[in-house]
């Protein structure tokens, strides 16, 4: 059953990705994202992260893009006009330059390479104690700095964004969203 | 491409997932002219990342690569959350949110 | 229980679509009683009788809606982003009906016992935002766009008070499961009084309320749809089987929130005197039927809130609140768990 549900995943995240790419309708693009968020979303589930998974929906599916979906509202954002200098000598060169980059990463993955040495948590001994659980012991103790900073990092954001949202000029206030 | 009809996914199909998705998203930042697209193949890389990090953590038997996952998506947010206030302020002095008409630096 | 003549995996499918189906019928069936509902008990709060007419007690008037809004016409704006706006009301319906499989309905009763279950609930709400955000787009009007940009920041805004506010239920029940939360709920105190977690947690209890109501845009949050101030706020230029979808949708999502708060404050399926095989779903809607009749009570009882009042409530007041919850929580349980001995 799983290899079916793999393909399935796969290729819709793939094919979503690529709409991501294509699509001239930023709205458009931004709902395909959210389509490829949720399958990989699916294929952590597969890879027994079922908090990750959650995570993944709740995060980027569910608060990310709803932000990206706010400014494309708020920008009032329509159809991508395909213009500019040196248009098509710049889209070929993207293109280019994506083949040049699948070539190498085929050459990576067809090089012989090995994995390290195996962890000491296999995948039984964290089904019993459950994928959160797991997760939550290596994150308060091992690695509690990243997580400390992690929690300043997002206060940094929060605070910049409201300070490059306020409007300079005439009057100071904060201006609300709608 | 054996394994399709047995009972597990080997590990060299989803790196080669995580590879393809990252390819699309530096496609999508190369060729896109849209700041919010170019914002969007950025996280769809990101999310690429997270995918390997992901393989590697549940094939190596260990929760390390899901713990760095986690953080990967806080900062991944709290970038967006920034970049987005930048482009609302690019397009407010601007009245454009294409990459290229951005070059008043120029030249 | 295994099905002679296939095999073990094709079972599990089987299995598998019975009880999603079964689970489906369990939130779609009841939408007609709730809109009758809604419509007597606001009849009769404002001293009048309500929809008496068609058939007895008027049980048949939302079939008698149904009727109506089929044959009205279906209208496409002109300048409105066509998939998008057939894709709205869609999305109104699957995160109600998604939640349902893992909310365990009676003792053995539930789709799937995925050990991250409440996570799979806070997901769902978090997609609801889409139906809302994409239906005042969609329809190229700028009374539904505000609509729905307000609409989807309040439903935002609340869904961290509702992830912080159950915080309190996860640790004293040790796990993220549905199905564990409520077999942590069995048993009495002082032999009469349920160990239902409203009684442990009451600050998390009725700050889940509050956001349930937020979350579901029901008085006293509603200004998104306030039907007397933004006409119709984003499902504005929706008419006939669309509109009859958010209409579904906003009882779908109301049925299913109060699911998940039985489940995690009243006690799920538990209850006194009867057997637990089939007293189980009996309590269970039992329980469902009291919060939204609390639901429509509430919509004809109290104003409705302004917009910075409805967002000061949710940032400055619920946020600290279930923080600070939280965190007495958490040193009960340290201190029940012998953390500082």
């Amino acid at each position: 059953m799983t290899p079916i549900f793999f393909l399935l995943f796969a290729a819709v995240a793939v094919f979503s990705a690529l709409m991501v790419v294509l699509q001239r309708n930023p709205v458009a693009s931004a709902l395909y994202l959210v389509l490829s968020f949720c399958s990989l979303a699916g294929l952590y589930v597969l890879l027994h992260a079922p908090f990750l998974a959650a995570v993944q929906v709740i995060v980027y599916a569910g608060a990310i893009m709803v932000l990206f979906l706010f400014v494309i509202m708020l920008l009032n954002l329509r159809k991508d006009v395909e213009a500019g200098v040196h248009r098509t000598a710049r889209q070929l060169f993207g293109w280019l330059l994506g083949l040049v980059l699948a070539a190498q990463l085929y050459l990576l993955l067809r090089a012989p390479w090995g994995l390290g040495p195996q962890g000491q948590e296999p995948a039984e001994a964290v089904q019993a104690v459950g994928n959160t659980q797991a997760i939550g012991l290596r994150l308060y103790t091992d690695y509690l700095l990243p997580f400390e900073v992690t929690s300043i990092v997002l206060l940094v954001a929060i605070v910049g964004a409201v300070v490059l949202s306020l409007r300079q000029g005439k009057h100071e206030g904060i201006e609300e969203a709608p | 491409m054996s394994w399709v009809l047995g009972d597990s996914v080997p590990m060299t199909a989803y790196i080669t997932l995580s590879a393809v998705l990252f390819l699309l998203g530096v496609v999508g930042v190369l060729v896109r002219r849209n700041a919010i697209i170019i914002f969007m193949s950025i996280e769809l890389m990101l999310n690429a990342a997270n995918l390997a990090l992901v393989t590697f953590a549940s094939f190596l038997n260990q929760t390390a690569g899901q713990v760095f996952v986690f953080f990967v998506m806080a900062v991944a947010a709290a970038e967006v959350a920034v970049g987005l206030a930048i482009i609302v302020n690019v397009f407010r002095a601007r009245q454009t949110v294409y990459v290229d008409e951005v070059n008043l630096l120029k030249g | 229980m295994q099905i002679p003549g296939l095999s073990p995996d094709l079972n599990w499918f089987v299995w598998a679509v019975i009880k999603v189906v079964a689970l489906m019928t369990a939130v779609l069936l009841p939408v007609p009683f709730v809109v009758w509902a809604e419509r007597k008990v606001a009849g009769h709060i404002q001293f009048r009788p309500g929809p008496n007419r068609v058939g007895p007690f008027g049980l048949i008037q939302p079939f008698a809606d149904v009727v109506k809004l089929l044959f009205k016409e279906e209208t496409l704006p002109e300048k409105a982003d066509r998939v998008v706006y057939f894709l709205a009301p869609m999305l109104a319906l699957i995160p109600a009906i998604t939640v349902m499989s893992v909310v365990p309905v009676g003792p053995s009763f539930y789709a799937t016992d995925v050990n991250v279950g409440l996570l799979v609930f806070l997901a769902m709400s978090s997609l609801g935002v889409y139906a809302v955000t994409l239906a005042g787009w969609s329809g190229n009007n700028k009374y539904g766009l505000i609509g729905g940009l307000r609409a989807s920041a309040q439903m935002i805004s609340y869904e961290l008070s509702m992830g912080l506010s159950v915080i309190g239920v996860v640790l004293l029940a040790g796990s993220l499961s549905l199905v564990t939360i409520v077999e942590a709920q069995s048993g009495t105190l002082f032999g009469f009084l349920p160990r239902w977690y409203v009684f442990y947690q009451p600050v998390g209890f009725a700050a889940f309320v509050l956001t349930m109501l937020a979350e579901t845009n029901r008085v006293p949050f509603d200004l998104p749809e306030a039907d007397s101030e933004l006409v119709a706020g984003y499902h504005v230029e929706y008419s006939s089987m669309k509109f009859a979808a958010f209409f579904m949708g906003e009882y779908m999502n109301m049925l299913a929130i109060s699911a998940v708060c039985t489940t995690l404050f009243l006690g799920g399926w538990h209850g006194p005197w009867l057997p637990p095989a089939w007293g189980g779903p009996l309590w269970f809607f039992t329980k469902v039927a009291v919060l939204m009749v609390c639901f429509l009570w509430v919509r004809w009882t109290f104003p409705r809130l302004r917009y910075d009042q409805l967002m000061n409530l949710g940032w400055k007041v619920l946020l600290p609140l279930t923080l600070a919850n939280a965190m007495v929580t958490a040193l009960g349980v340290a201190l029940r768990e012998g953390w500082f001995r």
